[in-house]
């Protein structure tokens, strides 16, 4: 991964009121992928709140990381009409070709597998995110076809 | 709230309320009782647990009784069968995601989950229980437990830690199904920054929190016959441990207590007035000696800083370790008095009783879990070995004295034990917020003019009460000789309670505008007698009367003035010397860790 920059460097652009919490998570969950334990405590001492506090809000989010990931975050859609289309075959499918279980990251680091909710895709389901792109109609071999292009 | 009164209907009565009052204010002030759970006087409003929803006519859902306003001519109901029916449902889930059983519980009838169940005629377990545990009880702390397997939810503690205290060891954490109230990244409470105030135990419904009991132990202890136990105990938990056997708060029985402390099998009861006593002879003149080197720049004592800050208060001190760890030299030198008396009993009381220090266990009767892992600090080996093995908590000697069947309340009186079982009501009033300061002020003032302080009866009033932050002034005129420097100085004093209005304090003296010369802190609000060891409920009302019942016990004391303990002052001639002497140095007084506020304490909070 290329140089990111350090969490002074980010911390100094935002101003101390409790506002600049998400910008400050987005940001460093873009850059460097994931918001560690280190990054929240700084973060806390930046804003001047408890540090469980920070840890508190960036776990709500399931699309800020808390632990590294994956460079390709897969989010298979687990909602109703997905799930009726043959989610579950996709599933497999998809841990195949990862070589992880869901809620896994690959030995390679290339993909972590996760289930999402509802991504607005419903009639044409199953839907998955990869990163941030969406990936509609799948079928098992779609899906294998996908992973297999990203290096 | 306004002065505005508006009309409203309670179940088919007219009342009038002021305007801007919650239903659930209404309801109390009528007199109709609507359960609650998440919501707690001291806290700010959460309205999350919803057992306390009622119903308001022509509002389509039941309505938060503790977060809706009234609005004029609103008609409520509190107890219709929709609200019954929602209740009973809102337990019966929340009985489902709670572990254990009620016979098994530390807090059996004690717990508020407990109280609704019955209230609202719970008989089994509609939607499941919990029957295995999903998470490990957290131990590692050596003052507060965490069971989250008991955890409902409520959030208090979270209110408590970061609302009142401004700490804020716990969150929620995660979301939806995976939700639970959290440390830091759920690291055991021991590496937290957690003061150990006991404050969110007191505030929890169930078992959730709670200290770490040693009443085991110190049966041990009692059992060994080579061993002599040893109790000294605090004023607060005499105004309270009444509570525990159905007495209202407010009532003392400190002698009544000191009989069923030597039923229970303690050799000997000792009183921990006689080292607040102490604390007063020893910090006074700290502070005295502060002040001249600060008006003569003469070099009388190596810490001249001021103002001077109290530290009897564990919690307050490892608040300041953490959050303000560059104002330590603000604090007094000063151990509090339960460790002074732990290195007196295995020294000065050790002699006098004729036993091996080694052969004594030091027991104290605290109204506060940070006493726990203040005696456990490893600097409290001053005597030579640990100088206090454990402090109980009022409620853990509650259940001591449940366990031997004793009816403490029947008992006859006794006395404490000598040779240092004597203290004044200025030692009394350390378990009230501002007695230290009152006490000192009782002492120094007249130290310095040779009159007693100005104040009617000795009650320095401006410094009592219940108000976050107080302060008070008091000009020097006509000093003894040897205090010439002191004249005309217009001394000035605060003092704070709840480390949250400590804050407001310590930041004055950061941007260099605090006026005062000598501050008391205490960590937990209304002093020790609202301490985290102390008896569910605390709160406000219950706070008061405590209050009450401590500073008339002190007006039925015989000396009320420290300087006046005579045993005090014999345990100078015939021991320590004097004040801020070699021998009071070494044993009496101690220094501080800078801790930081990191989340993670990396020396494991010890």
């Amino acid at each position: 991964m290329s140089e990111t920059p350090k969490n002074a460097e980010i911390l100094s652009r935002y101003g101390q009121d409790r506002d600049n919490l998400m910008p400050i998570l987005h940001e460093i969950n873009n850059t460097r992928g994931y918001i560690s334990e280190q990054d929240m405590q700084e973060i806390a001492c930046h804003l001047n709140i408890s540090a469980t506090d920070v840890y508190g809000t960036a776990t709500f989010y399931s699309y800020l990381n808390t632990e590294p990931k994956g460079k390709y975050v897969i989010r298979l859609c687990k909602s109703l009409s997905c799930d009726m289309a043959g989610k579950e075959k996709i599933a497999a499918a998809l841990e195949a070709a990862a070589g992880c279980a869901f809620g896994k990251t690959s030995a390679d680091n290339r993909f972590t597998l996760e289930y999402g909710n509802c991504m607005g895709w419903c009639d044409l389901g199953p839907a998955m995110l990869v990163n941030h792109d969406v990936h509609t109609q799948l079928t098992p071999d779609k899906a294998k076809e996908i992973l297999s292009q990203l290096k | 709230m306004s002065d505005k009164l508006i009309q409203i209907q309670i179940n088919g009565k007219e009342y009038e309320v002021p305007e801007g009052s919650t239903i659930l204010e209404a309801c109390r002030k009528a007199g109709w009782h609507v359960p609650t759970l998440c919501h707690h006087d001291d806290l700010t409003i959460a309205g999350i647990c919803r057992i306390c929803v009622v119903e308001v006519e022509g509002w389509r859902t039941l309505q938060a009784a503790c977060a809706t306003p009234v609005a004029p001519n609103m008609k409520i109901h509190t107890y219709s069968d929709k609200v019954r029916l929602a209740r009973r449902n809102i337990l019966e889930l929340m009985l489902a995601d709670h572990y254990g059983e009620c016979y098994s519980c530390l807090r059996n009838q004690k717990c508020e989950l407990q109280k609704l169940a019955y209230e609202y005629g719970i008989d089994e377990y509609y939607f499941g229980h919990k029957t295995e545990r999903k998470w490990k009880v957290d131990e590692s702390s050596y003052s507060v437990v965490r069971d989250k397997d008991k955890c409902i939810q409520c959030n208090r503690c979270i209110r408590t830690c970061e609302g009142i205290q401004t700490v804020g060891i716990f969150d929620k954490v995660f979301k939806g199904h995976d939700c639970t109230v959290d440390t830091f990244w759920n690291h055991p409470m021991r590496e937290t920054i957690c003061i150990n105030c006991g404050q969110c135990i007191n505030r929890c419904p169930t078992a959730a929190l709670k200290e770490k009991n040693e009443t085991d132990l110190v049966w041990e202890a009692i059992a060994d016959p080579t061993k002599t136990v040893v109790i000294q105990t605090a004023p607060a938990p005499r105004s309270a441990i009444g509570e525990e056997f159905g007495l209202p708060p407010g009532v003392c029985v400190t002698k009544k207590l000191n009989t069923a402390l030597r039923a229970i099998g303690f050799d000997k009861v000792l009183d921990t007035n006689f080292t607040a006593d102490l604390t007063i002879m020893e910090e006074g003149t700290e502070l005295l000696m502060r002040l001249k080197k600060a008006l003569t720049g003469e070099d009388c004592i190596k810490n001249a800083t001021l103002p001077m800050i109290t530290s009897c208060s564990p919690g307050w001190v490892k608040f300041c370790e953490h959050f303000f760890p560059e104002q330590l030299d603000h604090l007094s030198t000063c151990k509090s008095p339960q460790q002074m008396f732990g290195a007196l009993i295995k020294t000065y009381v050790a002699e006098k009783m004729n036993v091996e220090p080694k052969n004594i266990v030091s027991v104290a009767l605290m109204p506060c879990t940070a006493k726990k892992f203040e005696c456990n600090r490893p600097e409290m080996h001053d005597s030579g070995f640990k100088d206090v093995d454990f402090g109980l908590t009022t409620r853990e000697m509650g259940q001591m004295i449940r366990e031997t069947g004793i009816k403490i309340l029947d008992l006859p009186e006794s006395d404490f034990d000598n040779p240092i079982g004597h203290g004044s009501g200025a030692g009394m009033i350390f378990g009230a917020t501002g007695g230290v300061m009152e006490a000192a002020l009782r002492t120094a003032y007249e130290l310095v003019t040779g009159r007693p302080v100005p104040f009617k009866d000795l009650d320095i009033v401006p410094v009592r009460g219940m108000d976050g932050v107080r302060e008070a002034e008091v000009k020097l005129e006509n000093v003894k000789p040897e205090w010439s420097f002191l004249e005309g100085v217009t001394a000035k004093f605060a003092v704070a309670h709840g480390t949250g209005n400590a804050r407001v304090l310590l930041d004055q003296i950061k941007e260099g505008k605090s006026p005062y010369h000598f501050i008391e802190i205490m960590a937990c609000p209304g002093g020790c007698l609202g301490g985290g060891g102390m008896p569910i409920p605390t709160n406000l009302e219950v706070r008061k009367a405590r209050a009450k019942a401590i500073y008339a016990e002190d007006h039925a004391m015989d000396i009320r003035k420290s300087h006046e303990n005579k045993l005090v002052m014999e345990l100078y001639k015939d021991f320590l010397g004097e004040p801020l002497g070699h021998k009071s140095h070494k044993l009496l007084h101690t220094h501080y860790t800078p801790r930081g506020k990191k989340a993670v304490d990396p020396k494991g909070s010890v």
